[in-house]
């Protein structure tokens, strides 16, 4: 059979006979990667494009048309030492992208009429104390208006829209109180001006929105971030399937491009990228991922398989059901649903402040309109002292107490491995109390690994693990990473369903079922733990056995302890045998476990704990821990997980150790300790300003003056945050 | 004061292209890769005659 990469799916064309590729790159770090990246794919001919994007981590390439195979620019890049692969944006991904630019340009155009209403509102304050005329007075009010009136309109697009969705679902956000003070603030510098008055607000209510902008721009630009570069990670996986495109005939494509009713070709050892069933063939297969059960299954005709098992032993022909992230088993897919609505009832700290926060400050200005009234002011002094109290009171510092801190906490989090899915996950795991961990590719690492290797002689070692390079079978594979095999043996020959044999000086050596070698008579007189499977190698007359099993995360046992020593509640749900969980229990110290636990039994677990008033952080990775991930009040899950787990959880983490789970832990509960303090920083702001507004001797200068001073203060508070992450376990 | 009358429109003009040139460069994409803008400007100028320059 004949096996090439296609990767057209990707290409695109760009203009008059020119096609663009966008790669996802791993290990671009400098500007020396950046050099060496162009000056490599440039030297290539009829490539009239290479640029690299050091910020996302990606290659644009650009080339003739019909001249150039876009595998060869992935194998150009491998011969530099970087592992890249092309990137399909993802329409969310897109979508933050247009968001963010919006921002930044509303942000500008405030930016730009706060720094010319300033320059002219200086000589009014300057000349209500000097000698201005009236009349210039007026002059540079009505260019005051011309400036901000429309750039107001422009710029304040986020916050009204924002504003006019809570109105019309009948709530309120943060956004509202501000829309509602800046209108006002302009609606009556406008009715000044006509009066010639001598105040007008036009630089505090366009100053108001550039500093909000600020705080919106920054949150955004976080999210947009994050989505990179779990964008880049995803792509980078690779993951490709063997279709059949001819009876014969198969082709390595991406798994995008693969579509229901197509047959893929699954060997041994390669991890199934869709969903489908089972035509032709014979198999044990790994399911441990998607039920975290660690037993093999047997796959044949009509068995359906998901994305994420591990063919072990056969080849298998499956027909496509679904493309990539559909399909799943019904009950998981029933239960996640009911699970996601339960969680979007969550409220985030800065809508629960401005629920708090709206109604006091509207009833304070209408108190103060009153109170002048019944004080025997006329009318318009009254109204226009309300307003003032409303200009000083909006929420500024409020809009930027919390995104500040989010970014700040989130950059931390970035460094230590942990991505945010949802921008409210930090509040909520910074309330988690009680941890339940599923076992198998959460506390356990997704591959193998040989836990008796320093009971065999390092040659021996060696020898297995270059002859385990000629297996496909995954045991194998994991053989030759832990024995950090390079070359592999010339002339070993495998066996379907045995393993290897080879001979080597004379002398043959053989790895793979203890009958195999020989060893069976091994298997029984060594205790070995009952979990793990068993490989044998012989060499001339020596045999040994080998105990190859999903070995715990290197950093496990002090992650626990670390969790301990924070008082927080830890247990074990899996969905795997009890005896393979009563050793990971043991190993770890945990008290509190469950085996052999359903889906269904998993949201119970955490329903019955939510009831005892226990805020539930659930860690876990397969796709039946999907349902549970969502049900819990904050989720994880390490990368190598599920698609759809990843997905429903709220935090990411990265790399072997488990350790970004307590540096998140702790970079959240620091961030939500600043934004609390923040919040009390904007209203003790308030307390102080506030009675100078009802008194009514509030000018523009001081309005200006109190909002630039109190957003300044909470931005310093905010970069406390970045120290969170240097408490490590 | 019959200076305002440069002055006020002068400012304004400035401010304005001063917004022209920020939102032309939002749109020219140059603030979609600001860590490697960083590095480009130290770096080395490209020697091999042949080459294209990179256009966005």
């Amino acid at each position: 059979m004949q096996v090439t990469r296609d990767f057209s799916h990707y290409v695109r064309a760009a203009g008059a006979g020119i096609q663009h590729i966008d790669l996802a790159v791993e290990g671009v770090h400098c500007a020396g990667c950046m050099a060496k990246i162009e000056r490599g794919l440039q030297a290539i001919p009829d490539v009239t494009m290479a640029r690299v994007n050091l910020t996302d981590r990606r290659v644009a390439l650009e080339w003739k048309q019909g001249t150039l195979d876009p595998a060869r620019f992935i194998d150009r890049l491998e011969e530099l030492g970087y592992k890249a692969y092309p990137y399909e944006t993802e329409s969310a991904e897109a979508t933050e992208v247009a968001e963010s630019r919006f921002l930044l340009r509303c942000l500008g155009v405030a930016a730009f009429a706060t720094m010319n209403v300033m320059m002219l509102s200086i000589p009014v304050w300057s000349g209500n104390v000097s000698d201005m005329l009236p009349e210039q007075r007026d002059f540079f009010h009505w260019l005051s208006a011309l400036i901000a009136l429309p750039a107001a309109a422009y710029a304040g697009q986020p916050f009204f829209r924002s504003a006019w969705r809570a109105l019309s679902n009948k709530t309120t956000n943060m956004d509202v109180p501000i829309s509602i003070g800046v209108c006002l603030a302009l609606g009556m510098s406008v009715v000044e001006t006509v009066n010639h008055a001598e105040h007008a607000y036009f630089d505090a209510a366009i100053m108001l929105l550039t500093f909000l902008l600020v705080g919106r721009f920054l949150d955004q630009n976080m999210r947009r971030r994050t989505r990179a570069v779990a964008g880049n990670l995803a792509a980078l996986k690779a993951e490709t399937a063997a279709k059949f495109v001819g009876p014969d005939e198969i082709s390595q494509v991406p798994v995008v491009a693969i579509h229901p009713g197509d047959i893929v070709l699954l060997r041994p050892g390669e991890r199934c990228a869709v969903d489908g069933t089972v035509i032709e063939g014979r198999s044990e297969i790994d399911q441990s991922l998607i039920t975290g059960e660690t037993l093999y299954v047997m796959a044949e005709h009509g068995t359906p398989v998901y994305a994420g098992s591990m063919n072990i032993s056969g080849t298998l022909r499956v027909r496509v059901s679904a493309a990539s992230e559909a399909t799943l088993l019904a009950e998981i897919t029933r239960l996640l649903d009911n699970a996601l609505q339960a969680r979007s009832r969550y409220m985030r700290l800065a809508d629960r402040a401005s629920r708090l926060y709206a109604p006091v400050v509207h009833a304070t200005a209408l108190i103060t309109i009153l109170g002048w009234v019944i004080a025997g002011a006329n009318w318009h002094d009254a109204i226009v002292t309300g307003v003032a109290v409303l200009i000083i009171t909006c929420p500024c510092a409020l809009g930027l107490a919390i995104p500040t801190v989010q970014t700040v906490a989130s950059g931390a989090m970035f460094k230590a491995g942990v991505l945010l899915n949802s921008g409210d996950a930090i509040e909520r795991l910074a309330e988690a109390d009680h941890v339940i961990f599923d076992k198998t590719g959460t506390l356990t690492l997704p591959d193998l690994d040989v836990t008796n290797a320093a009971d065999i002689p390092a040659d021996v070692f060696d020898l297995a693990g270059r002859l385990a390079l000629s297996s496909h079978h995954p045991v194998a594979a994991a053989v030759a990473q832990a024995a950090g095999a390079k070359s592999p043996i010339v002339g070993a020959v495998e066996e379907a369903g045995q393993g290897v044999r080879a001979v080597v000086d004379g002398v043959e050596i053989r790895l793979g079922r203890p009958s195999f070698c020989g060893a069976e008579a091994l298997v029984g007189g060594v205790t070995l733990d009952p979990e793990a499977s068993v490989v044998a190698f012989s060499k001339g007359a020596d045999r040994f056995i080998l105990s190859v099993r999903q070995g715990l995360r290197p950093d496990a046992q002090a992650v626990i302890a670390a969790l301990k020593d924070r008082n927080i509640g830890i247990e074990i749900l899996s969905g795997d045998r009890e005896s393979a969980v009563i050793a990971a229990a043991h190993a770890l110290g945990v008290a509190e476990w469950r085996a052999g636990v359903t889906p269904a039994d998993k949201i119970a677990r955490i329903e019955e704990l939510k009831r005892r008033g226990a805020k539930v952080l659930m860690v876990g990775d397969g796709m039946n821990d999907a349902p549970s991930l969502a049900a819990a009040h904050v989720s994880m899950s390490p990368i190598s997980a599920a698609h759809l787990s990843q997905a429903t959880a709220d935090l990411v983490f990265l790399g072997r150790p488990l350790a970004p789970v307590i540096a998140a832990i702790d970079s959240a509960r620091k961030a939500l300790h600043l934004m609390r303090q923040n919040l009390w920083l904007a209203i003790g702001y308030n307390v102080l300003a506030v009675p100078v507004a009802i008194s009514g001797v509030v000018t523009p200068l001081i309005a200006a003056a109190a909002m630039s001073g109190s957003s300044i203060l909470v931005m310093l508070n905010s970069l406390r945050a970045r120290s969170a992450s240097r408490e490590f376990v | 004061m019959e200076i305002l009358v440069f002055l006020v429109p002068l400012a304004l003009m400035l401010g304005g292209a001063g917004l022209v040139a920020f939102l032309w460069s939002l749109r020219s994409g140059q603030y979609d890769d600001l860590d490697g803008a960083a590095w480009r400007a130290i770096a080395d100028d490209d020697p091999p005659p042949q080459e294209v320059p990179a256009k966005r």
